[in-house]
């Protein structure tokens, strides 16, 4: 538990509608009520595909409570993006970590999980979790 | 010995060249990748041009802080953060000496090499740029020449090679016998770097 603050999720992907769709769904299959913050860094600035570290920063602030960030992403550029921002520079809230896990699978668990108070630490083993999520 | 002033007109060869040459970029991107390496590169070395031009920095090493910080957060495409490591991390690596010898940037760009190589999780003969920086970094300690031979060779070297790194990787095979268009550009990127050495007189 994080003391009434809730962790943030971030969902990275190299598409904006992709991105907030993810968003949504979890949302959604999280709870009736209100969830953890979530937001969709998805796309460029200018609404094409690819990965933008100006709008990841932003997402990241803007669901940062305090009790750390979840970051989850999508593919290459993706990933390479917020590890570097992770590796250098202070462009991400302090707490903020890079979750390995399947990019909608493990959104909603981390919404689920984040939703219901669990910490940074749960919220990412809950996520990495989905890569055991086997569907045949 | 090179001054701040020779790492900022290597950033302005290296944003010349990749105006002239992001078709080329973009159509080798075309046959393995997601056709957008040339626009990508061009937007990102843009915005360095724009960034160092507005405040020249002071140091060598200042000035590729300045121009990775500025492709990581303008490229868009994987090679933003895999160049933007590359010159943060060489610039890092030259501290704030307020000139270097080649024999120093030698060093520098291998440490910047290997972060690339760990931030990637690639290796020599995976088809990626690292393929023309692995021999580039090692050949500068001989001269600048030396580095742009390297690179060059390294990059073609890829043409028979099986992309095991990112998108051109799903081809599997299909990824034979195209030129990689990541090696391409950092082939680009040494070849201004002895261009501007080149221009300044000969080898520091």
């Amino acid at each position: 538990m994080s003391g009434g603050k809730q962790v943030g999720i971030v969902l990275v992907s190299h598409s904006g509608p992709v991105a907030e769709s993810v968003a949504e769904l979890a949302r959604g299959l999280a709870a009736g009520g209100a969830t953890a913050p979530v937001a969709a860094a998805g796309g460029t600035p200018a609404g094409g595909l690819g990965t933008s570290a100006e709008l990841i920063a932003e997402a990241a602030r803007s669901v940062d409570g305090g009790a750390g960030v979840a970051i989850l992403v999508d593919l290459g550029s993706a990933v390479l993006t917020v590890k570097t921002m992770l590796a250098e520079g202070d462009e991400l809230p302090d707490g903020s970590r890079l979750v390995d896990a399947p990019f909608l699978e493990g959104a909603v668990a981390a919404v689920v999980t984040a939703s219901a108070g669990g910490d940074i630490a749960a919220v990412e083993a809950a996520a990495s979790e989905a890569h055991e999520y086997h569907k045949v | 010995m090179l001054d701040a002033d020779f790492f900022h007109r290597w950033m302005t060869a290296a944003a010349d060249s990749v105006d002239r040459e992001a078709n080329h970029l973009t159509e080798l991107d075309s046959a393995i990748g997601d056709a957008d390496h040339g626009s990508n590169l061009h937007r990102g070395f843009a915005a360095v041009r724009a960034a160092l031009d507005k405040e020249p920095p002071q140091t060598p090493g200042a000035v590729l802080m300045l121009a990775g910080r500025q492709l990581i957060a303008t490229v868009g495409g994987a090679s933003g953060p895999l160049y933007g490591t590359l010159l943060r991390r060489t610039g890092k690596a030259l501290g704030d000496a307020p000139r270097v010898a080649r024999q120093q940037l030698a060093e520098a760009l291998g440490v910047g090499v290997a972060a690339v190589a760990q931030m990637g999780g690639a290796q020599a003969g995976d088809k990626t740029m690292l393929d023309a920086l692995l021999p580039a970094a090692e050949a500068l300690g001989t001269s600048f020449g030396a580095a742009r031979e390297a690179a060059d060779a390294g990059a073609l070297a890829t043409v028979p090679m099986l992309a095991r790194k990112g998108r051109a990787s799903y081809l599997g095979e299909r990824s034979i016998g195209h030129q990689d268009p990541g090696a391409t550009s950092s082939a680009l990127l040494i070849t201004a770097l002895a261009e501007t050495d080149g221009a300044s007189g000969g080898d520091a």
